[in-house]
């Protein structure tokens, strides 16, 4: 394979491993902007991959398993809602209980349902997202040389979550920043007394942004266990909604340099992938680990201000009290 | 925690309020049960009968108490300075490299040097990786929180990496280190209390047992009867007030965090030098998380992380007989029931504390 070949297959997969990232990274970056912590993305990822899949197996549709997994994940951004909002419990102590919950759930009932250790049935045909091949793939690749092979692999031939995933991150941009509900909702993030008193309810921009990160994370969920794999598998989600938790710190809370945060670390992934049990000439063998260890490690050292600076919005994790 | 506007006396707010929020975790988690057609009562008889019913099932029970006393106490004393440590999974990965390493290294020692000495270095390890974000969140403000969630990756990528690479039994495939020699390991319950004329059935119940009851009252005399837990606890309660005070709360954030790094690295002294005698991946096997279901259940007080760790083990120890009898109930339930219980006790404390005030005072609930 020549060097554009083999590009465009690590681009590729960079792009499938970012897309889970990417999607709850988009989740959380809305539920943050709005001041409400959330360290459950991987919870409700989990969930949403394990209703998905289920409903998707029982129904032979992928797009009823995308429902479904929306649906479950809502329900548990809900109980978060409830728990921060409402009663203004601590966020992050809902967030592990998301966690806990999710992990726990998805095996029993998994198990329980199917018996197969906690899986759920191989999903073929309609039951799984297939790959879309976008207008011109197939002539651009013999006619244009470089641009059409990378069309074609990359950019075409994607499941319909990927592109959901893409157009999440031009919608939360474009929502954000240019409507009004965007402005609220970001001034609730950052000053919800602000808000409170040009009349309009905090804890009703609160509850909206959190069903927002709950659709996400259950398009992101879906696209793990109905596109990227053909079932669900205990743990799938592996620690996924943490690196997104991490590309949005990455990305300062902001949705276009969070895409770039997520194909960075999904590219991480990939070139980890690709170079197991390679030696590099110069370096040697690469060790796996050290690449995997590098989403987190620069993510530690940029919270400790020695690249850049993070500014989280300023409401992030207080509950909203009233005066009286 | 959030400061709840509604006043309680004080016997309900330490013992009534965390029992009925236990109370409710449980009632849903036999909802759960129902839910996959098994009845919560049976399962309920077996998992105390598995748990109880047999010197065996109690020694087991009591080895699982063992690890939730350990991380509890770390995150009970982290929540003393107002620090919510996540990353107890990391510290006890980390304390568990540093005691392995001691017992490989230092074996030429005799036991009564070599087993303090690995326990120290343990404890060590623990106490580095906790204070770690404990010093980048004093000096560079970067959130405790979020850093020893990515410190937990961190560490479980680093044992893989050494085990694989570095240290790692060689000829195995396993991703082990060898294993530990005998004069290395701790002493199990049942030889341990043999020459006292108790004869236990062999269970992985080791002394570190009796270190985590040590443990349990050096918590108690730290945070109510020292001048640092004095120091703590108003760190914990208004910074700025500490600060006033004259006390640093920079300082106070880092040494928390190193004690409670120190505390969870007892899970490793248990679980590497006490059960397994050699270091394998994921042996904190989610004990960390649980331990923030056990610090809010027992109120971040060396009595109730005891009573609540008991519970544990008893939900840990039953629910493993449990699965054997009723396939379907897998130990996994006990982790919905720790989330239950992290969501009921924390999060939504504040709700159970009004239903409590209006059990308490009929007519004018708050």
């Amino acid at each position: 394979m020549d060097a554009i070949a083999i590009f465009a297959v690590v681009l590729d997969s960079a792009i499938r491993l970012s897309v889970p990232l990417l999607c709850a990274a988009m989740a959380g970056l809305w539920s943050e902007r709005a001041g409400v912590v959330d360290i459950g993305l991987e919870g409700k990822m989990l969930v949403a991959a394990f209703a998905a899949a289920v409903i998707a197996a029982q129904s032979g549709s992928a797009w009823a398993g995308l429902g479904a997994g929306i649906l479950a994940s809502v329900m548990l951004s809900l109980v978060h809602g409830f728990a921060a909002i409402t009663w203004r419990g601590n966020q992050i102590v809902s967030g592990v209980a998301i966690n806990m919950l999710a992990a726990g759930l998805t095996v029993i009932l998994g198990n329980a349902w199917f018996g197969q250790g906690g899986r759920t049935p191989t999903l073929e045909g309609a039951a799984r997202f297939g790959e879309i091949t976008l207008p011109f793939a197939q002539t651009l690749r013999e006619q244009v040389p470089g641009f059409g092979l990378i069309y074609d692999e990359v950019i075409s031939g994607q499941s319909a979550p990927a592109y959901l995933a893409l157009l999440a991150v031009v919608l939360t941009a474009l929502v954000l920043k240019r409507t009004r509900f965007g402005l609220r909702l970001r001034a609730v993030g950052e000053n919800p007394a602000a808000v409170d008193t040009a009349g309009i309810s905090v804890a009703g921009l609160r509850y909206s942004a959190v069903i927002i990160c709950g659709v996400l994370c259950g398009l992101g969920g879906t696209y793990l266990a109905v596109s990227q794999s053909a079932g669900f598998l205990p743990h799938m989600t592996a620690g996924k909604g943490f690196i997104a938790l991490a590309a949005v710190i990455f990305a300062n809370w902001r949705p276009w340099p969070a895409l770039w945060a997520c194909l960075l670390f999904g590219g991480l992934d990939a070139v980890a992938i690709r170079l197991q049990g390679v030696a590099l000439p110069g370096i040697g063998q690469v060790p796996v680990q050290a690449i995997q260890a590098l989403p987190y490690l620069m993510t530690v050292i940029l919270l400790a201000g020695f690249i850049g600076r993070s500014t989280p919005p300023k409401a992030a994790g207080l509950p909203y009290v009233k005066e009286r | 925690m959030s400061a709840a506007p509604i006043e309680l006396p004080r016997w309900a707010d330490t013992a009534l309020v965390p029992l009925v929020s236990v109370a409710a975790a449980l009632a849903v988690s036999g909802l759960v049960v129902i839910g996959i057609g098994e009845s919560p009562l049976e399962a309920t008889a077996l998992l105390l009968r598995g748990a109880l019913g047999s010197a065996e099932g109690i020694g087991f029970t009591l080895y699982y108490t063992t690890n939730f006393i350990f991380t509890g106490l770390a995150v009970a004393v982290a929540f003393h300075a107002g620090l919510f440590n996540i990353g107890g999974e990391g510290q006890a990965t980390i304390a568990g490299i540093f005691a392995a390493l001691a017992c490989l290294w230092l074996a030429p020692l005799p036991g009564l040097l070599l087993v303090p000495l690995a326990i120290l270095a343990a404890a060590a390890g623990g106490a580095l990786y906790g204070f770690i974000p404990g010093w980048l969140q004093a000096t560079r403000g970067s959130h405790v929180v979020i850093t020893t969630i990515m410190f937990n990756f961190l560490a479980a990528t680093l044992t893989v990496y050494l085990l694989v690479e570095v240290i790692g039994k060689p000829g195995s495939m396993q991703p082990e280190t060898p294993e530990f020699a005998a004069h290395a390991v701790l002493t199990p319950m049942h030889k341990l209390l043999a020459p006292l004329g108790i004869t236990l059935p062999s269970t992985p119940l080791n002394s570190a047992f009796l270190l985590a009851l040590a443990a349990l009252v050096a918590v108690w005399a730290l945070i109510f009867r020292s001048r640092l837990g004095y120091a703590i606890r108003t760190v914990g309660a208004n910074p700025r007030a500490a600060a006033y005070a004259g006390i640093s709360p920079a300082r106070i954030t880092m040494v928390a965090m190193a004690i409670s790094g120190a505390l969870a690295g007892g899970l490793a002294v248990n679980e590497v030098m006490g059960v397994q005698h050699r270091l394998l991946l994921d042996f904190t096997a989610g004990y960390g998380f649980v331990g923030i279901a056990v610090a809010l259940m027992g109120r971040g007080h060396p009595v109730g992380v005891a009573l609540a760790a008991l519970l544990f083990g008893v939900l840990y120890q039953g629910g493993a007989e449990l699965s054997f009898d009723k396939p379907s109930i897998t130990r996994d339930m006990v982790v919905v029931i720790g989330g239950v219980i992290i969501l009921f006790a924390g999060a939504l404390d504040g709700l159970f504390r009004r239903a409590v005030a209006a059990l308490l005072r009929p007519g004018r609930a708050a």
